[in-house]
């Protein structure tokens, strides 16, 4: 039963990448698609917890936590380029 | 069975950002689809249960790299803007 | 216990889809702005919720978890700010149907206020 519910979550969550990567294929501005990279890598986060889940190991949550920590700086190297002022 | 399923879609997103890197014609989104071809591959290492090259993958592959080529392509802009 | 799992279970499902509704707005929104409004909150509720919901299962794992919820709930608010003023100010333009633009009204009023008040 929970691995059903569970397996449904990781369909929801691939699709929702898939979804994020038409606007960094169309997106008319690098704003728009550095808000898609933000949204996949934060999806992302989510699928790794779910893989510790189907995988049944801890150590897979430190994966996400630098995960995160680099979707954070990525995102704040681009918005400070995009001001001129790097 | 659910994990092929995940490493199968993950597979071609990164090979469709890994295309958009190679053949793009602007300079920040090839920047980005490069970063975005990392971060893939560290859930990829992920998957194939080695947590350690993922950590090294998501912070050499995406995070210092793509800091240092927006960092060098401002300069090249900032150069190019005073002559 | 069972019952436990399978409260969590759902709380995971209620976050994973949040996180689609929100990929959704991505493509759907006009507008850079509102874009950046659908994304950001909606994947960031929704990733906590899934992180959330791992809580019920393995009650181990509630540290770290807590942290990395706690990361994710400050981290991604900040940056979704600092790209959506910075894209403000290098000129990316609104949609046609805006009504009101408050911040514009202000930058206005700021760069007007020194001159009257000079003496």
């Amino acid at each position: 039963m929970v691995n059903t519910i569970l397996t449904i979550s990781v369909v929801l969550i691939l699709l929702s990448i898939l979804l994020s990567l038409y606007r960094f294929i169309k997106g008319p501005n690098t704003a728009d698609r550095v808000i898609a990279f933000d949204v996949m890598t934060i999806a992302s986060i989510g699928l790794i917890g779910l893989i510790a889940y189907f995988d049944n190991r801890i150590v897979y949550l430190d994966v996400a936590v630098v995960y995160g920590l680099l979707s954070f700086i990525g995102v704040i190297v681009v918005a400070k380029f995009l001001e001129k002022s790097l | 069975m659910i994990l092929l399923l995940i490493t199968i879609v993950l597979g071609v997103v990164m090979l469709i950002a890994a295309l958009i890197a190679v053949y793009n014609k602007d300079m920040k989104t090839a920047i980005i689809a490069a970063g975005l071809t990392s971060l893939f591959a560290s859930v990829l290492y992920v998957l194939l249960a080695a947590p350690d090259v993922a950590l090294t993958e998501a912070s050499i592959g995406s995070g210092l790299t793509t800091l240092i080529f927006f960092y060098v392509y401002n300069k090249i802009r900032r150069n190019n803007a005073q002559e | 216990m069972e019952t436990l799992k399978i409260i969590g279970a759902v709380i995971t499902l209620m976050g994973s889809i949040a996180l689609l509704l929100g990929a959704l707005g991505l493509v759907r929104m006009p507008d850079l702005y509102n874009r950046i409004q659908t994304g950001t909150k909606a994947s960031t509720f929704g990733t906590m919720l899934t992180l959330f919901g791992l809580v019920f299962i393995f009650p181990g794992w509630t540290g770290k978890l807590i942290i990395l919820i706690l990361f994710v709930g400050i981290s991604n608010p900040v940056s979704s700010h600092v790209l959506a003023r910075n894209a403000y100010r290098a000129g990316v333009p609104l949609t046609g149907k805006t009504t009101v633009d408050r911040l514009a009204e202000d930058m206005e009023k700021k760069n007007v206020e020194p001159k009257n008040d000079a003496q």
